[in-house]
């Protein structure tokens, strides 16, 4: 008789202390600094990745911060142009790639599990994974500096400027295999959530009652595994094209520059939505909360969520308008790139009709949500004009497109997120965070991000082209720059308003118990912060917003919260069928293990070892990666992943 | 009005991994859609660059098919033991899963040496100009994917001789083939495009 | 209690003030690198104004729905959170989304009708060109051509690029190095110079004037400092400027002018070319004509004696990382070589 049994019928029981204290002892992680390194808990996890990008936000931010310092007056010579030309690149690459997705990976990977009514992702162990290779490709990009060969032809990094010819040094080749490793994180991450969304929702959360945050997260998910490689093998071939004397950028040989282009913006403009499209869903699964009404036109906006990541893919050709391109082409990209505004559109007037619809309650993460709808739109308009073709041909490469992209990314990507924080810092920690000091925050934020990116737009107009150290003192720039340098110390401060918010509410905040919103999802159904396995019980549910059904007067089914699936033998789970989310499998969930952080480590050594050309140590460590990896996936009897008769 | 709490029962479910309801299977598919997407961006660069205007031939010379065209049935014929193999865990034939797998990897294994021979007979190099750059690129991607599918198969009748699996426990060997195939079907499009296409607008 | 709102309220009538602010610095003459106040059939500065103000409206109106959405709910009766709250579920909401997708549609497929014809109208000159020129990228400078089917009418240049009023210029736009581009925004959006591919583009000046230009592609360390001029006079003026250009350098006279021409010769030549002397080097900038430029080190300086000098003396020191190496020329050689290159009108 084996230890697992490997067909059983799952037994329903209610959620009482025994069954909690039988599950606490399953599911609690190992302890001390082995503990700390194996752990597979997603919320541990979670926590991790929104702190590591956090770090990254604040290393972005020190490095515009300088920036911002040079070009305050014309003419300065604080930074040198190498100086410069290295933190602009850097700051953009931190930002775009180390901040913005990983930000909302975090919120995600704490979530999920919890809003669809499951104990933990569908692969714990490879959800450490790419949290360590996520948090150790940013230390290899990081190692630039230590060496003084930060990456220094921007964050796009157009060859030929950034072709061995024109620079020799290792800064491309810490870009290419930092941004390599991270997106094997990207896309194992992605993978994660997908089979987490499609196969472990709660039995009863059927497609159309997953919560809209889900939809966000499963589209950009799909969104990555079709757009990340491009961007991995355009790094790749420039790579080769660098060190080992190929031919795909180079013009003399036959090669052309403008593949780098395509390739790189295959995957650039579908990753500006997938950095943002989970934020606009964060927004429309809190916002509601916050105005006591279920979301205006649900289904629309989860519409508008798949159909903006699809159009995302038709618009690339936008980010090269001034390269010469054919009328035909012109007219087609640029009509997508304005229509592309109709489905982000549906969002925003699903908010605005929810606002107006509900009782807004003036919480501070309410203010960050209805601030984010101002610089949403402004951040849309500006999209929407340098879609233009001819208004892009005066704006494109100007403090213009800087004022947008701001606008989007810390509008669509960085408030929401500060909403989400103020929302749910208290399921994560217990504790809420301080509301008068959340107030100051998000009005100087607010102040901060509009005194300090509006003015661009000015800018831009006005001529001033980007990515330039210094500008002549009679462009009629001088002025405006200066009020941008006050403008992003403000946003600074803002910042540390909040930062400062967080240190001091973890120990001293008020105690939060479990639904402090009166939430609708199942997040708010379990303690905060929630034990090790999230649901005593794992419950059925009826509806949409599981906790607002008592609200509803009409209502004659009920979801099942305190009396469902026990499935304590062992760390279990239940996976359901994709579309009606019936039971259809008891997962088990593997222990807390070390391979993850084991594994991430000896990639990255493989990484820097391509880097240096080490090929000795490359077969070494590619021997030992691929030891630990038939280790962790050896068919495990626990796992129930072998033969019962196995002696 | 009467109010009920929904429940939800459920039969007998299998524990653990089985078939579809393994994580590993939807992780493979997924893999399966990113890896076929490089493929796509790499035979994108290919029919990029070979649009460009060209002071010699595009390719330099047609793709002999002599070693080539055999070797994709070699290929096409390991898929099929592999098939055979897979089937087999599910019928529970123990000795005809082993003898699928490990002859699947072999003739995968014959691949690679051919396509070895191949390389090792070209005049042109990976330096040598874009249409060398890509077409060992191209090829060396794949053959990268087929080692790796090489690895796996390896394993996977390693732990078949150790009798692992049976006809309901067989996640593993379900992923691994499905991997295996798609490599297969990738070289069927990588072929096509590197080696077909030549002739057809000779 | 008064809400947080009162004084956003302030931003519905702030907008139209905005906006005028903005027509009324954005039109003025000390923004030259500003295309709202440019000429020329190329001009967009319509299209511009069309989409500013299609965005302004779409701001308001939104934000005043916003506003109007916040007072309402501020004035309800207060809700605490932490705690519990009733849940209203007020049909009909959906309308509201649908009413504005309609709206939004219309106004883009307004615009996108409105962008391809512009692009249509601004593709083609209006004429056929009677002046080609080609302009190279290099770093971090423009190397400009002339050209004509007259083969003793071909010169070079660099940085200043002269055109007639009132008719188009056809702009040949090479790049042997890395990708630039080129943005002289009062008369022509920009195009990219890229290597391994020849991109055409044009442009025409309506009024006569200096219109500075920059290139607008980042291109390394000197990108911020690759500006050039453009000088539109009328027709005969411009053929007067022409003529002069074809000159070859007069030997000069002076003392001091003749010893920098031999410190020239000696420092200067394998990088310069001085049509009319021996000096033939292609790695700089063209100086036959040096001294009939407005500016120095493309669009970097006035070309102004001391300027001239200081260039001279460390292009380091004005554009570290250019190209053009410290000279070490020493106090009485820097003196004649500047003398000398005064004399290259």
């Amino acid at each position: 008789m084996s230890d697992v049994d490997y067909f059983r019928a799952p037994v329903l029981a209610n959620d009482t202390q025994a069954l909690r204290q039988r599950l606490e002892k399953l599911w609690e992680g190992e302890p001390g600094i082995r503990g700390w390194l194996s752990t597979v808990d997603h919320k541990t996890l979670g926590i991790r990745y929104i702190v590591t990008a956090f770090i990254f936000l604040a290393l972005g931010g020190v490095e515009a911060l300088i920036m911002r310092l040079q070009l305050a007056q014309p003419n300065q010579s604080l930074l040198s142009p190498e100086r410069y030309n290295e933190l602009f690149s850097i700051h953009g690459i931190t930002m775009i790639l180390w901040y913005a997705l990983p930000i909302l990976t975090g919120f995600s990977v704490y979530l999920q599990p919890l809003i669809l009514g499951t104990r933990d992702m569908a692969m714990p162990r490879l959800n450490a994974f790419t949290y360590w290779v996520f948090l150790f490709s940013g230390a290899f990009l990081y190692t630039s500096f230590l060496v003084g060969a930060v990456p220094n032809a921007g964050w796009f990094n157009y060859v030929p400027l950034s072709s061995e010819a024109s620079d020799p040094g290792f800064n491309i080749d810490f870009y290419a295999f930092a941004n390599i490793l991270l997106g094997i994180s990207t896309t194992l991450s992605s993978i994660n959530f997908i089979v987490t969304i499609l196969t472990m929702r709660a039995p009863g959360m059927s497609i159309n009652r997953m919560p809209i945050m889900s939809w966000g997260t499963l589209t950009i998910s799909v969104g990555s595994v079709l757009s990340v490689p491009a961007v991995s093998l355009a790094f790749f071939l420039l790579w080769l094209d660098r060190r080992f004397g190929t031919h795909f950028f180079k013009p003399e040989s036959g090669g052309h520059p403008l593949l780098w282009q395509h390739l790189f913006w295959i995957w650039g403009h579908p990753w500006v939505y997938i950095i943002v499209l989970p934020a606009l869903s964060m927004v429309s699964q809190a916002l509601p909360v916050l105005c006591r009404r279920p979301l205006v036109g649900f289904s629309l906006v989860a519409l508008a969520t798949v159909l903006t990541m699809m159009l995302g893919y038709g618009v690339w050709l936008h980010h090269m308008f001034a390269t010469g391109l054919p009328n035909i082409s012109l007219g087609f990209f640029s009509a997508v790139s304005i229509v592309i505004a109709l489905p982000s559109g549906v969002a925003l007037f699903a908010w605005l009709a929810t606002i107006w619809s509900g009782r807004p309650v003036f919480t501070t993460s309410f203010l960050y949500f209805a601030g984010f709808i101002v610089v949403f739109v402004i951040g849309g308009l500006s999209g929407f004009m340098t879609a233009s073709v001819p208004t892009d041909w005066q704006l494109h490469d100007t403090y213009f497109v800087v004022a947008h992209i701001h606008y989007v990314l810390i509008g669509w990507n960085l408030f929401p997120v500060l909403g989400a924080l103020y929302f749910w810092f208290p399921k994560m920690s217990g504790r809420l965070l301080d509301e008068r000091w959340g107030k100051w925050s998000f009005w100087l934020t607010f102040l901060g991000i509009n005194l300090a990116f509006f003015p661009m737009h000015l800018l831009g107009l006005r001529g001033m082209p980007r990515r330039v150290y210094t500008y002549p003192p009679d462009m009629g720039w001088n002025t405006i720059n200066l009020i941008v340098t006050v403008g992003a110390f403000a946003l600074a401060v803002g910042l540390l308003l909040t930062l400062i918010n967080v240190v001091r509410s973890l120990r001293r905040g008020a105690l939060a118990g479990p639904n402090p919103w009166d939430g609708d999802g199942l997040d708010w159904a379990i303690p905060s912060p929630p034990p090790p396995y999230n649901f005593a019980v794992i419950p059925m549910i009826a509806s949409r917003a599981p906790l607002w059904e008592r609200y509803d007067s009409k209502r004659t089914e009920f979801s099942s919260l305190a009396y469902g699936y026990a499935l304590d033998q062992g760390k279990e789970a239940l996976s359901t069928t994709t579309l009606d989310a019936m039971p259809k499998a008891i997962v088990k969930m593997p222990e807390d293990s070390l391979a993850p952080f084991l594994l991430s480590v000896v990639l990255t050594i493989l990484f820097a070892a391509l880097m240096t050309q080490s090929w000795w140590l490359v077969i070494l460590d590619g021997l030992v990666g691929l030891s630990i990896t038939v280790g962790w996936l050896w068919p495990r009897r626990k796992l129930a992943q072998t033969t019962e008769t196995l002696p | 009005m009467t109010t009920q709490r929904v429940v939800i029962g459920a039969e007998k479910l299998p524990v653990g991994s089985i078939g579809a309801s393994a994580p590993g299977w939807w992780g493979i598919i997924a893999g399966i859609v990113t890896e076929a997407a490089l493929f796509g961006y790499l035979l994108f660069s290919y029919v990029y660059l070979a649009a460009q205007p060209h002071t010699g031939a595009w390719p330099p010379e047609l793709p002999s098919l002599s070693l080539a065209a055999p070797n994709t049935i070699i290929l096409l014929l390991s898929s099929v033991a592999v098939w055979i193999g897979e089937r087999a865990v599910r019928q529970n034939r123990p000795r005809t899963q082993l003898v699928g797998l490990s002859v699947g990897a072999l003739l995968g294994l014959v691949f690679v040496g051919v396509q070895i021979v191949e390389w090792k007979s070209k005049p042109f190099t990976l330096a040598s100009g874009p249409y060398g750059s890509l077409f060992f690129t191209i090829t060396g991607f794949h053959m990268a994917h087929v080692i790796a599918g090489l690895l796996m198969l390896a394993t996977l009748t390693a732990w078949s001789y150790r009798k692992y699996f049976d006809e309901t426990r067989h996640a593993a060997i379900s992923i691994g083939a499905v991997y295996w195939h798609f490599v297969d079907a990738v070289w069927l499009v990588v072929f096509f495009t590197l080696y077909l296409t030549p002739y057809m607008s000779a | 209690m008064r809400s947080p709102f009162r004084h956003s309220a302030n931003c519905v009538p702030a907008l139209p003030c905005f906006a005028a602010w903005l027509y009324a610095t954005s039109a003025r003459a000390d923004a030259p690198m500003g295309y709202l106040s440019g000429n020329g059939p190329r001009n967009v500065s319509h299209l511009t104004w069309g989409l500013l103000i299609i965005s302004i409206v779409v701001f308001v109106i939104v934000i005043a729905i916003l506003l109007i959405a916040l007072w309402r709910g501020w004035w309800q009766p207060k809700i605490t959170l932490p705690g519990t709250a009733p849940v209203y579920d007020s049909p009909g909401g959906v309308r509201a989304i649908y009413t504005g997708l309609v709206l939004s549609a219309l106004v883009l497929f307004g615009v996108t009708v409105w962008t391809v014809a512009t692009i249509a109208g601004i593709s083609s000159p209006p004429q056929k060109p009677r002046l080609t020129i080609e302009v190279t990228a290099r770093l971090w400078w423009w190397e400009v051509r002339y050209l004509s089917d007259n083969p003793a009418q071909i010169f070079t240049t660099a940085n200043e690029i002269h055109i007639p009023v009132g008719e188009p210029v056809s702009v040949v736009l090479k790049s042997p190095g890395v990708i630039h581009s080129f943005w002289v925004p009062k008369l022509t959006g920009k195009t990219d110079l890229i290597p391994g591919q020849t991109n055409v583009t044009w442009l025409q000046a309506d009024t006569p004037g200096i219109y500075r230009g920059q290139c607008a592609e980042y291109c390394g360390l000197q990108h911020a400092h690759m500006g050039m001029e453009v000088v539109a006079s009328p027709r005969p003026r411009f053929m007067d400027w022409w003529r002069e250009q074809l000159v070859p350098a007069r030997a000069p006279t002076a003392a001091a002018a003749k010893m920098g021409n031999t410190v020239f010769m000696q420092r200067c030549s394998i990088c310069h070319t001085v049509r009319g002397t021996p000096a033939g080097g292609m790695v700089g900038p063209d100086l036959t004509h040096l001294m009939s430029r407005r500016t120095l080190a493309a669009a970097t300086l006035p070309n102004r004696p001391g300027f001239l000098a200081g260039w001279i003396a460390d292009p380091q020191h004005i554009k570290p990382g250019a190209k053009m190496p410290m000279t070490k020329l020493s106090g009485p050689e820097l003196n004649q070589v500047r003398d000398y290159l005064q004399t290259l009108r």
